[in-house]
């Protein structure tokens, strides 16, 4: 009976840490696979929505716990009088934290998606690593290396506490669903279009007539906003940040590695990588001898980018040819390639 | 007509961008003078600029060339070092080469061969891996973009692959600590340094002489210009490739070796955390352009290190990163850029 609850736990711990990915590998897709943007700093968004919505609920700094920083928004207690049953708090965080990380892409965006494309990957990279080392040196900000705890439950009265990941795996799959619902929109509709016609080709988007720049600016901010609350919804599920979590193999590269597999333009493979590329990480460490060293897993996650590339640029499921739900199967199947 | 007008303003450009360099400098060393600055700082920024400069030179080459950002820069820097650590720790003792302190340094003269060595590594890595997989990507047309994705990819796994052979923890070239020179307005000089900047300044004048003296050298400059151009002209450009790899990887071991030499240290991570000062320089002095990164790599290791006089010294990278975002909002092309 232990060993049954025992597995259970586990499964559904792996299983909110693959959905968590899955909203990143989301907003990476809508980054990479509609529009092109070489995202390379998804550590940076992952950060900040982490962070924005933990100093948002956590509780104010308590001078005898030994805190350095001074602050702490206890939204949870602000927002008790207004409390209807459910934790209101909880949104405002994950909006917060989606706003925040656009507002960036927003000032990142319009000043690098006018120049060559690879200088958004540089300027990403350098934006993630800026962000993790004024977490770790701004001490007044956010506790420093010691990182955020105490960082509050979402409808933590409602079950008990050996429960609580059952109640949170519901609630990361209702948000999950409901940004894969809202990417799918969004990308089936004309919009979605422009920035599959920019990622082709950018010149002859522009000569129809469409802003490439501003296309890509509001993708990339769409794409960021998404990773921001990926990086909420991790906040209140570990309850603990620190900048050491940020560190570019396992907010980035791993992303990255999940898209790859599962297939870049496609939202189901987006989904279906991160669940796979997980299950590998997680699986590594029952492998024997070498290969279960954690180092592995670095070269097994370069391996499988490299690989994917290689041998299968469009993953496991590739990207649907099929543009619009009201064009008949067979005009679709046609303009293959 | 217009054509000579247009080099004569492209010629100036470089001059007034060459004066404002210049002019930084003299201002700093003024400001050292007023003990504003600590000159110590100025100084020490030249010497790590040297190697960062040896790093850059190489991935500006490589952008030139292959036309894709080499994201595994880094990490090559890395392997060289650790290459370097392998031969230095390992090979040689057991072959009874051994021995510290040579002249005023801390290394011992196993260095010098351990040096040539390790580029032959690295350079049998560069080229095997274009072989192994860049070479199929070009022949199958991908966008730049996917070349330099892949060059992540290649990054990581090499991170991680001297992570499981070395492990994690730091390591050291054999060593004697030696007297620092003591050079008036408070510059200490470590004597190591001295020969970075020499080894440096011997790299960059031979590849100056292999771009502009032998044939293979303006190959590489034509292939740079034009690809498609060269390979009409009858230029094997799959051959410039290879060589383009071999020179970058020559410079990037040396910089491993000489940075881990700078630092007294070794560190599975030590390349990844120069890319972003790497790229600064490369996209500061213009891409493709590697006498531009050499000037970038001093600008950006000084400013760097003169900041840490007031902040906190994390924030170098973040300097580095902040001098390419400027760059990037006022002179896309770079200070010496006039491409395009």
């Amino acid at each position: 009976m232990t060993d049954i609850a025992g597995i259970l736990g586990y499964l559904t711990g792996f299983a909110i840490m693959a959905i968590i990915y899955a909203v990143f590998a989301l907003g990476l897709n809508v980054h990479w696979g509609y529009t092109g943007l070489f995202n390379i700093g998804i550590a940076g968004f992952f950060a900040l929505g982490a962070y924005t919505s933990a100093l948002l609920t956590t509780a104010t700094p308590d001078p005898l716990l030994f805190e350095d920083n001074i602050f702490g928004g206890n939204l949870p207690a602000l927002l008790g009088v207004f409390n209807l049953g459910i934790d209101l708090w909880f949104f405002i965080a994950l909006l917060a934290a989606g706003a925040v990380c656009g507002f960036v892409a927003l000032i990142i965006g319009s000043i690098t998606l006018r120049l060559r494309e690879d200088y958004l990957a540089i300027t990403t990279l350098g934006i993630a690593e800026s962000i993790r080392f004024i977490f770790l040196n701004e001490k007044w900000l956010a506790n420093g290396s010691k990182g955020l705890y105490r960082i509050p439950k979402f409808l933590g009265d409602w079950v008990s506490p050996q429960n609580y990941d059952y109640l949170y795996l519901v609630v990361a799959v209702v948000i999950l669903v409901g940004i894969f619902l809202a990417v799918e929109r969004t990308i089936k509709s004309p919009w979605g279009r422009v920035l599959k016609a920019i990622r082709e080709d950018e010149i002859t988007t522009a000569a129809s007539g469409k802003n490439v720049f501003s296309f890509k600016l509001q993708s990339f901010i769409l794409g960021a906003s998404i990773m921001g609350i990926g990086g909420a919804l991790y906040a209140h599920n570990i309850r603990f940040v620190d900048p050491r979590t940020f560190d570019p193999l396992f907010a980035t590269f791993i992303i990255w590695a999940m898209l790859m597999v599962g297939g870049s333009g496609n939202n189901k493979g987006a989904i279906l990588g991160a669940f796979v590329v997980w299950g590998i990480w997680s699986g590594t460490q029952f492998l024997p001898g070498f290969l279960s060293d954690p180092n592995f897993r670095y070269v097994m996650i370069g391996l499988l980018i490299v690989g994917v590339i290689l041998l299968r640029p469009g993953g496991i499921l590739g990207e649907e040819r099929k543009v619009s739900k009201l064009m008949q199967p067979s005009e679709a199947a046609s303009p293959e390639q | 007509m217009t054509i000579l007008k247009q080099q004569l303003q492209h010629l100036q450009r470089k001059w007034t961008a060459g004066y404002t360099v210049l002019a930084g400098l003299v201002i700093l060393i003024i400001l050292a003078f007023l003990e504003v600055v600590k000159m110590e700082l100025i100084v020490n920024g030249l010497f790590l600029g040297a190697i960062i400069a040896l790093g850059a030179v190489g991935l500006s080459l490589l952008y030139g060339i292959l036309n894709f950002a080499h994201i595994a820069h880094g990490d090559f820097m890395t392997l060289g070092a650790y290459f370097g650590l392998f031969f230095l720790g390992m090979l040689l003792p057991s072959i009874g080469l051994q021995g510290t302190g040579f002249g005023p340094f801390t290394f011992g003269y196993p260095l010098f061969l351990a040096l040539p060595l390790s580029i032959l590594a690295l350079a049998a890595v560069a080229i095997g891996l274009d072989v192994g997989i860049y070479r199929r990507l070009r022949r199958r047309n991908v966008s730049k973009v996917v070349l330099a994705m892949t060059s992540l990819g290649v990054a990581i796994a090499l991170r991680g692959l001297v992570q499981v052979l070395w492990g994690g923890e730091t390591w050291q070239y054999p060593r004697l600590s030696k007297p620092f020179y003591m050079l008036p307005m408070g510059v200490r000089i470590p004597p190591d340094n001295l020969f970075i900047g020499a080894l440096a300044i011997i790299l960059v004048l031979a590849l100056f002489l292999f771009l502009t003296r032998t044939k293979m050298g303006k190959a590489m400059r034509a292939t740079s210009d034009n690809m498609e151009l060269a390979r009409v002209s009858g230029i094997n450009t799959e051959h410039v490739v290879w060589w383009t790899w071999a020179i970058s990887a020559t410079l990037a071991a040396t910089a491993g070796v000489l940075l881990a030499v700078f630092q007294a240290q070794l560190l599975p991570i030590m390349g990844w955390r120069i890319l972003i000062p790497l790229f600064a320089a490369v996209i500061l002095g213009g891409i493709g352009n590697p006498y531009g990164a050499l000037v970038g790599a001093l600008i950006i290791a000084v400013a760097g290190e003169v900041s840490t006089q007031w902040l906190n010294p994390a924030y170098k990278v973040a300097i580095a990163f902040l001098i390419m975002i400027v760059t990037l909002l006022l002179r896309p092309r770079g200070i010496f850029g006039v491409r395009e």
